[in-house]
């Protein structure tokens, strides 16, 4: 059986991060509904910052960058975290996803979550992250995880505490990467048109 | 195997002085390039086309014709000439005329473009950008190899019983490369045609191009060209050298940490470890470009880019004297190593004696 790879992929600047405290336990609730052996790769986007915005300027990744990027398009699974800032993604989260080709993404199985202050930023998710994943025709999962700091403190078992909206996030993430086939990235030379085709075509 | 160099035409301030040049001082400026390469043995002076600022060369053949009335040998090119928003027939036109004027020293580099708003300035789409190239080239294709040709395209009036000319000297067009950074559908286009294919090679890294070069030597093959090492391959590149490795790297850092396509990002040393970019000693250029051809196989042309960034052109003309010490090492290196069946880099005269003495191979062209 093939091993399947999950991706995390946490925006959080600050360490400790909430942020990656979130995509840790999104993972594991991941994998639990997986089949042991399941690969886990977290990608810290705090580390790869400079690279990214050289990426911005240059149009070509790092080795380092072009190793995460990579690791992200062949990803079975991604799990994909930011700080709410100003109501919105952190800049550096949505930069990781400009430096990667528009058309890579396409058919991802995502779970998107957010950090921030207060309950009142939930929504952002909707308004804002689920339709950065749905331009670039991923496939995002129901439940979008949204952890305020008060979360944190919530205990387990009150019906909609933290915990259990991880578990049930992380199992639509499961589920649908269990009915998939494995990924394999597109090769952009593989369906490159004959001349001839290209000729007709115009 | 030709060695020249290559020039955008930007209007750049100089990082160090803070003075920018007048667009007269840089028309001339790119014009003495174009004498000094030939002074000093290169081969070839390829000039960009741009039609808005900061760029100065908006038309080409101009200067190339001026160019070619101070040199002799030089061959005349483009990087790039813009197959989407010119009309083919005006390239065809041009580029016959140049032709003749300079004796057959003239070939051209066919490119997209990459400004969006340039397109609409000539009534064309960026969207279109891949058909654009594909349907104006196979006119353009004609125009120079039939002497009447009717036509029925998309993007220009029908032709009816046109003539393009003056005709292409001798009964041989102009040598045409294809130059791409990212696109196969380029590729399979020069592959098809025969034609040459330039991979603009800086500004990124080796194996992106190394792909793309790798298929369109697989797909010239396919065409029945000949094999795919005897397919016509183009490499940019780009340095700057001082006889001291330390002084090149000192004198300009400036003009890179400020350069209008990577300044303010990645540092000097993570570019050069990255890109094909040498900052360095003359030894350290030949060897840093003795490995394209471990990477891409043998090739025919290498242009250099050396007179961006708002490098002073005093400054340009004494990295063109290094670039002559160097180029001779280049050559033999590379013509040593270079097997007998890969063809040298194409000129009209041995293009015309091939014409005299091939069966004509031409593709048949068809009118749709």
């Amino acid at each position: 059986m093939t091993t399947r790879t999950i991706v995390v992929v946490s925006a959080g600047l600050s360490q400790p991060s909430s942020t990656r405290l979130l995509a840790d336990q999104l993972a594991a609730a991941t994998a639990r509904d997986l089949p042991a052996g399941t690969q886990i790769i977290t990608i810290e986007l705090r580390e790869l910052a400079h690279d990214i915005v050289d990426n911005l300027l240059t149009g070509f990744p790092s080795p380092a960058l072009g190793e995460a990027i990579g690791q992200v398009v062949r990803a079975d699974g991604l799990i994909a975290v930011t700080p709410l800032y100003n109501g919105s993604y952190a800049g550096l989260f949505k930069s990781f996803f400009d430096v990667i080709d528009a058309e890579a993404l396409a058919g991802k199985r995502v779970l998107i979550a957010a950090t921030g202050g207060t309950a009142r930023h939930s929504l952002a998710l909707e308004h804002v992250i689920r339709p950065l994943f749905t331009y670039l025709r991923a496939v995002t999962v129901p439940t979008a995880v949204f952890a305020a700091t008060e979360d944190w403190g919530t205990a387990t078992g009150s019906g909609g505490d933290l915990t259990a909206r991880i578990e049930r996030a992380g199992s639509e993430l499961a589920a649908l990467i269990d009915r998939s086939q494995p990924a394999a990235p597109a090769d952009p030379y593989a369906s490159v048109p004959s001349f001839e085709q290209l000729l007709r075509s115009r | 195997m030709q060695f020249g160099i290559f020039t955008v035409g930007d209007v750049t301030t100089d990082p160090t002085t803070g003075r920018t040049p007048t667009e007269h001082e840089r028309i001339k400026a790119m014009a003495a390039m174009a004498r000094k390469a030939e002074e000093v043995g290169l081969d070839v002076f390829a000039t960009g086309e741009h039609h808005n600022p900061p760029f100065v060369p908006s038309s080409p053949t101009t200067m190339l014709g001026y160019i070619a009335a101070q040199t002799r040998d030089l061959i005349l090119s483009t990087a790039t000439t813009l197959i989407t928003t010119n009309d083919p027939v005006k390239i065809a036109e041009d580029f016959a005329m140049l032709q003749h004027l300079a004796d057959g020293r003239v070939d051209l580099m066919l490119g997209r473009g990459n400004t969006g708003p340039v397109y609409p300035w000539f009534g064309q789409d960026i969207s279109k950008g891949i058909e654009l190239a594909i349907e104006n080239y196979h006119l353009l294709y004609r125009l120079w190899r039939e002497d009447v040709v009717d036509w029925d395209g998309e993007f220009r009036t029908p032709l009816q019983g046109f003539t393009s000319v003056p005709r292409p000297l001798d009964g041989v067009p102009p040598f045409v490369w294809h130059g791409s950074i990212r696109s196969p559908e380029i590729a399979e286009q020069a592959a098809f045609y025969g034609d040459g294919f330039f991979a603009n090679h800086i500004f990124w890294p080796t194996e992106h191009f190394v792909r793309l070069v790798g298929y369109y030597r697989q797909r010239f093959a396919h065409y029945g060209h000949g094999t795919p090492e005897q397919a016509i391959v183009g490499l940019g590149g780009q340095v700057f050298m001082r006889k001291n490795s330390q002084d090149a790297v000192r004198e300009f850092r400036p003009y890179f940490d400020n350069a209008p396509v990577y300044g303010h990002g990645p540092s000097l040393e993570d570019f050069t470890s990255q890109t094909p970019l040498t900052v360095g000693s003359p030894q350290e250029v030949i060897d840093k470009t003795l490995t394209f051809r471990e990477h891409f196989g043998d090739y025919q042309r290498q242009l250099f880019l050396m007179d961006h960034a708002g490098l002073p052109l005093k400054v340009v003309l004494e990295q063109l004297d290094l670039l002559g010490e160097v180029v001779p090492v280049l050559r033999r290196e590379l013509n040593a190593l270079r097997p007998a069946d890969v063809p040298d880099g194409p000129t009209h005269q041995a293009r015309v004696a091939a014409s005299l003495t091939d069966a004509d191979t031409n593709l048949e062209t068809s009118n749709r």
